[in-house]
């Protein structure tokens, strides 16, 4: 009973940390992350540089703390916006009549096709690389795979026997939807959105790698990669630290996904052996 | 019969798609500020040179008439020409498809091989050790940057060890074998590795269903064992999710081979697209991103057709 939530306190864990530290770089840095000191250039790790200093002398730490804001913002409003409209439509195509289910699943089948980073690459060039640009792209891109699944799950619990059973004893759409799917596709939805959430971030780091992300000069993890890569030889272990930063936060939300999976499904709890 | 129609109607569904799709993409990069014309011919473009050049790409008609005749074109298979360069699109791209094709080909035969069955197993032991260590080294396996992995195997089989190339591909292709394997054995390995620990954490969670139902008790109590109930009857069942994960990632097996080529500086076609969005060559960008989602779009109609010879019953909704 007490170990199996670990996977949920090790989640939470990370994800609270992630997001204290998203809390102290308004407050605290140890350095202005800013602030460019060229004799200090790739500096390794040390009492005054815990992390080192970066090609400009820069704090790396300092500037890892003010990079979480630019993933964790975008992480949370796509993933926010990637349900919503995601388990609608999911949900809404698979109990709408043909005429209704077929296009919406023709215009998801579309969004699907386009990978996330492309749509947002496509995107960016419209619009110009900024942090709204990668929420909207990524938000959209991302409900549609979960819009597919969703639908996929509606479509296998709308064959099974309760379901009929509750029709043929006269309950509505919405009576089934609340009665029957929802809580259903309930541990789904948080393995989703726990997916969705390290999606976000690998996606929002992944543009920032690619120089399509947040613009400079706000510190982002994907752009500190790919700029300290370019000292690996010099300075082999320093593309690890934004990579480590994207690697804890990403994991925290899996792990808290997994974790929320495990206390939220009764069959489950019931499984342990 | 039924199986006809479905085929029909998916078959149908994809040309539709392929068209929608590529009208997506083509109105959204028109909606570009700029002349094309202008960025082709920069400071030599007098008022005559830019007429000549907007007629001979029929620049000056209606977008509606251009999307039109570049899809008439696209379906015979010319996506056209470069608008800076003037380079053959279709040609670039099957010549780029070398390198990507079986880039992402090895990756997703080495993240199956792998992935399914230690999905399977870390679901059966999830309770020990072995699959708590596999279930572990998936979800690490998510949460790490593609492009992150990339440089950790540079650092370690590349620039320490110098067993295989820290990247490029050789300059004839596919004449030198040994040396283009070669060169793409990390990238592939990074690609897989990537793809794997999403598909293990898929394979594990489908395997845990199919353990909790009815049927699979039913067989164990018939005196099968876990692993012999799961071959006779979960092995299908669990497949259905798997699969149909697979299809939606062949997009994100795109994205990952874009950034693994931006590591590894390997002239496939994402590392083409890259570069053609940065200097804004709209034509090579429409006539790319047209070609990936066809070979997109193809795959999941695959895999379609493949989840309804899994479980009959989504063919007849």
């Amino acid at each position: 009973m007490k170990q199996r939530n670990s996977t949920l306190v090790i989640g939470a864990s990370l994800v609270g940390f992630s997001i204290a530290v998203f809390l102290l770089s308004f407050f605290w840095t140890p350095y202005d992350p800013l602030e460019i000191n060229p004799e200090l250039s790739l500096t390794r790790p040390s009492a005054a540089h815990w992390l080192g200093t970066d090609e400009n002398g820069r704090d790396i730490l300092s500037n890892i703390i003010v990079g979480s804001r630019a993933t964790l913002v975008v992480a949370m409003v796509s993933v926010m916006i990637c349900m919503l409209l995601g388990v609608s439509i999911g949900v809404a195509t698979a109990m709408s009549p043909k005429w209704v289910e077929s296009p919406a699943v023709f215009g998801v089948d579309i969004l699907l096709a386009l990978p996330t980073v492309l749509l947002a690459i496509v995107l960016t060039a419209v619009y110009g690389p900024s942090t709204s640009t990668a929420v909207v792209a990524i938000g959209l891109a991302l409900s549609a795979p979960v819009a597919q699944v969703t639908r996929r799950e509606v479509k296998s619990i709308l064959l099974a026997d309760y379901v009929t059973a509750a029709k043929t004893s006269g309950s509505g759409s919405l009576r089934i939807v609340r009665k029957h799917i929802l809580p259903n596709l309930r541990a789904s939805l948080f393995v989703q959105a726990s997916g969705a959430s390290a999606i976000a971030i690998l996606a929002e780091a992944t543009l920032s790698y690619l120089g399509f992300g947040t613009p400079p000069p706000d510190p982002s993890w994907g752009r500190m990669m790919a700029s300290l890569q370019q000292y690996l030889i010099v300075a082999p272990i320093f593309p690890l630290w934004p990579g480590l930063a994207i690697v804890i936060t990403v994991l925290g939300f899996n792990l808290l996904g997994d974790g929320l999976r495990e206390a939220l499904d009764p069959t489950l709890r019931r499984q342990t052996d | 019969m039924a199986t006809a129609f479905y085929l029909m109607r998916r078959l149908a569904l994809l040309v539709a798609s392929l068209i929608a799709s590529s009208a997506l993409v083509f109105f959204l990069l028109r909606l570009l500020p700029g002349d094309l014309a202008q960025a082709r011919l920069g400071i030599y473009g007098t008022p005559e040179a830019l007429n000549q050049l907007r007629e001979e790409y029929g620049l000056d008609r209606p977008l509606t008439t251009q999307y039109f005749s570049w899809l008439s074109n696209a379906i015979r298979g010319d996506l056209g020409s470069s608008i800076l360069t003037g380079a053959d699109i279709t040609s670039e791209l099957l010549s780029k498809a070398t390198v990507t094709l079986p880039l992402i080909g090895i990756a997703s035969l080495l993240a199956v091989i792998f992935a399914v069955p230690l999905g399977m197993l870390a679901a059966l032991r999830r309770r020990k050790w072995d699959g708590i260590a596999v279930s572990t080294v998936s979800q690490l396996g998510i949460a790490v940057p593609t492009f992150w992995i990339g440089v950790i195997f540079v650092t370690m089989f590349a620039v320490q060890t110098q067993a295989f190339p820290p990247g490029g591909f050789p300059f004839g292709g596919w004449a030198d074998f040994g040396g283009a394997v070669k060169s793409l054995v990390l990238p592939a390995c990074t690609l897989a590795f990537a793809q794997g620990a999403v598909l293990m954490r898929f394979a594990r969670s489908a395997t845990i269903d199919v353990i909790q139902q009815d049927y699979f008790r039913t067989a164990r109590a018939t005196g099968l064992s876990r692993a012999g109930a799961l071959r006779v009857h979960g092995i299908r069942n669990a497949m259905v999710p798997v699969v149909s994960v697979l299809g939606i990632q062949i997009s994100t097996l795109i994205v990952g081979a874009i950034i693994v080529e931006s590591v590894f500086a390997l002239p496939g076609i994402g590392q083409m697209l890259l570069q053609d969005v940065s200097v804004r060559d709209y034509t090579k960008v429409q006539g790319t991103v047209a070609f990936i989602t066809a070979l997109v779009f193809a795959v999941s109609f695959s895999v379609d057709l493949l989840l309804g010879v899994l479980n009959p019953r989504l063919r007849n909704q």
